[in-house]
């Protein structure tokens, strides 16, 4: 087997996404005298995504849900596509919107299939078409409609439940979708594999995403662009994450964007671009002394076991397997998919013993192994490259860049702190 | 993916039940029966003198029990269909700040002695209502408190989040009530109502002080007659009874909790 490169952007779909437009948005509550936002106006483009951080307090979930109504403006305008929000019954706009919540905030005495077709039965689908919708988002999802979609919320784990909100919030198609902190209750493994599956199912849907987060790397790898906010919403910057991490507008975002921007960078490469190597593989019930020569003979020590549809089981050394032939593994292997990070990827590769990660591609299908060397060097040249842009960007602008080391790629002793 | 592998520990638990559980709704009504069945042979053998036999007649005991029972479901129906809307009405948005008012009235209602509503009711609608309606009136008033207070502390403890979710995805402020809260608030409600049932029951016996019938006739008489064995006979059935009742309580419980919480 040889590493392939994949190329997701070959996958994309047609843009079914709406613009959104805030004009002059304020709020004021009532009883206070400050707006809690004052007077934004921006544009998301259809089919993007829009990452909205800020330290908190700073509106930007206000600013969301102003979207939707759930908050009402005090005043301004904000439309969605060519129609006012404010011109829809509120509850027939919702309809139309996607939300998602952190922890999926399912309904507990509502079975899986029941939570996602709340809002397709509110909008008169026949019994049929919500049936086979609802199978449909589970498998868009990960989650096997047959095993999973007469089970109660409390019988899933958080990531499950998360998975379960999300296709909730896709159920009706809505143009576009909010999301709060959608991955903010769910351990950072199943965070990062959450966010590459809205990342892929995003590739083809091309919906229109608005996402409330406080973590900055989140935003790096989900954004389109990012908004990033000072109090009462005033906007810091509004941007592409290379354009925020290259030069960030003011002290402000440069402090919030965190000190170590160039590592941040690292949000921004996806395990798609390096260079994968083969490792030996194995089949389920291969015989292992065949294996164990093949393994040899490529100067492997490990073997990565994979099961009848090509995904990656285990990964076990070659001291490890016992018998005449490979059995099932049982160890709880953490694959990375394709459309990872090179943040992502040293997280895991740090996790397990082998200095570098099983990648995995659509449908979790085996692509080759990523090592720590691979992920270096391409880190050394994106440095590379980044520092020339760089050079050639302070010229222009006349340098309100913050100052950067070309010695902080290099120390992988850093490395792992980059992920807080 | 570790995670979507189902958890064992959670698929275990849905069997549902505990073993506690599961003792008290099968204990309470073998102790019933047994304590009906020892009653019913000791009526049969005892050595009972005229006024006793008169007192315990089945026939009378009979209509006794059937008008406890009904002055309970009665009473007990009214209270659910007056605290439950009630609490419903002090939980929301535009109407909550006068919740703590109406708990103060409810609580003030309860601390009355239940003997004192049910005479002062009694002389006050004298000719205006039956003795029968007195007393459901005086039980009503005397059971609403649970049901209204659990009523409100059950819709309150759900969730906000659900609550802002299911506004969210587009249902209507009618629909998150009645599809989300008021199903999430059930357990909670329906321990009040199981409360209210207990408190009505037992009231119930002071009933037929007013002339309204039911198990304290059998009591009273063996007070005031001075007859011993009717006095405790008369206990005895009110304390079975009250048993049956928490049972039935404690069953409706299980039957209105939605699954999967």
């Amino acid at each position: 087997m040889t590493a392939t490169e994949a190329a997701p952007s070959s996958a994309t779909g047609e843009v079914s996404g709406a613009e959104i437009r805030l004009e002059d948005v304020t709020k004021v509550y009532p009883g206070q005298k400050a707006p809690a936002v004052d007077g934004i106006s921006l544009t998301i483009p259809a089919g993007e995504i829009a990452m909205f951080v800020g330290p908190s307090g700073c509106g930007k979930t206000t600013t969301l849900k102003m979207i939707n109504r759930l908050i009402e403006p005090s005043s301004g305008t904000i439309v969605i596509g060519d129609q006012d929000v404010r011109k829809r019954g509120v509850d027939e706009l919702r309809r139309t919107i996607g939300y998602v919540i952190q922890g999926g905030s399912l309904f507990p005495h509502m079975t899986v299939a029941k939570n996602i077709a709340i809002v397709p039965k509110l909008l008169g689908w026949d019994d049929d078409r919500i049936v086979k919708r609802v199978d449909e988002l589970l498998d868009l999802v990960s989650l096997d409609p047959s095993r999973y979609r007469d089970r109660y919320p409390r019988e899933l784990s958080g990531g499950q439940q998360q998975r379960v909100g999300v296709a909730r919030g896709l159920a009706a198609d809505p143009p576009v979708i909010l999301m709060d902190e959608p991955f903010g209750a769910v351990d950072p493994i199943t965070r990062q594999r959450l966010q590459d599956e809205l990342l892929s199912i995003q590739r083809e849907l091309r919906k229109t995403i608005v996402c409330v987060t406080h973590d900055i790397d989140e935003a790096i790898k989900m954004g389109d662009r990012i908004l990033i906010l000072q109090e009462q919403a005033h906007i810091a910057q509004y941007d592409t994450p290379d354009v925020i991490l290259g030069s960030p507008a003011n002290e402000f975002v440069a402090d919030f964007v965190g000190a170590g921007s160039s590592l941040k960078q690292l949000s921004l490469a996806r395990i798609s671009e390096v260079e994968l190597r083969s490792a030996t593989t194995a089949r389920i019930g291969e015989r292992t002394a065949e294996v164990a020569q093949r393994a040899q003979a490529n100067g492997d020590l490990a073997v990565v076991v994979l099961d009848d549809r090509d995904r990656p089981r285990g990964w076990p050394w070659l001291r490890q397997l016992k018998g005449e032939t490979i059995v099932e593994p049982t160890e709880d292997l953490v694959n990375l998919d394709s459309r990872a990070t090179l943040n992502d990827a040293l997280d895991t590769m740090l996790s397990n013993g082998h200095g570098g990660a099983v990648v995995t591609g659509d449908r979790d299908a085996y692509l080759g192994v990523v090592d720590f060397v691979a992920v270096t060097d391409h880190m050394r040249d994106m440095q590379a490259r980044a520092n020339q842009s760089a050079a050639e960007a302070g010229s222009e602008t006349g340098g309100t860049r913050i100052a950067r080391s070309d010695d902080e790629i290099d120390h992988g002793t850093d490395l792992a702190g980059t992920d807080g | 993916m570790a995670e979507t592998r189902p958890s064992k520990r959670v698929a275990a638990k849905r069997s549902g039940l505990g073993a506690g559980a599961a003792i008290e709704l099968l204990g309470i009504p073998i102790i019933v029966l047994v304590g009906f069945a020892a009653y019913a042979w000791w009526h049969s053998v005892a050595d009972l003198d005229f006024v006793e036999k008169s007192s315990l007649a089945w026939g009378d005991v009979w209509l006794q029990i059937w008008q406890h029972v009904r002055l309970t479901l009665v009473a007990s129906a009214i209270v659910v269909a007056v605290a439950v809307p009630l609490g419903i009405l002090l939980t929301r948005p535009r109407t909550k700040f006068l919740a703590p008012g109406v708990v103060g009235v409810a609580n003030g209602g309860q601390a009355a002695p239940a003997i004192g509503l049910l005479v002062l009711l009694f002389l006050w609608l004298n000719g205006d209502l039956s003795g029968f309606w007195t007393a459901i009136l005086a039980l009503a008033l005397y059971g609403i408190l649970p049901v209204l207070r659990n009523t409100i502390t059950g819709l309150q403890g759900v969730d906000p989040t659900l609550v802002e979710a299911g506004r969210g995805i587009g249902l209507s402020g009618r629909a998150v009530l009645f599809r989300i809260e008021l199903p999430l608030a059930i357990p909670v409600i329906m321990a009040g109502i199981r409360t209210a049932l207990i408190l009505v029951v037992g009231t119930a016996s002071l009933a037929s002080f007013i002339n309204a019938g039911g198990l304290g006739g059998v009591l009273t008489a063996g007070i005031t007659l001075y007859r011993y064995p009717v006095m405790v006979a008369g206990a005895v059935l009110v304390a079975l009874l009250a048993l049956l009742v928490e049972w039935v309580g404690r069953v409706l419980e299980l039957i209105a909790r939605p699954k999967g919480i």
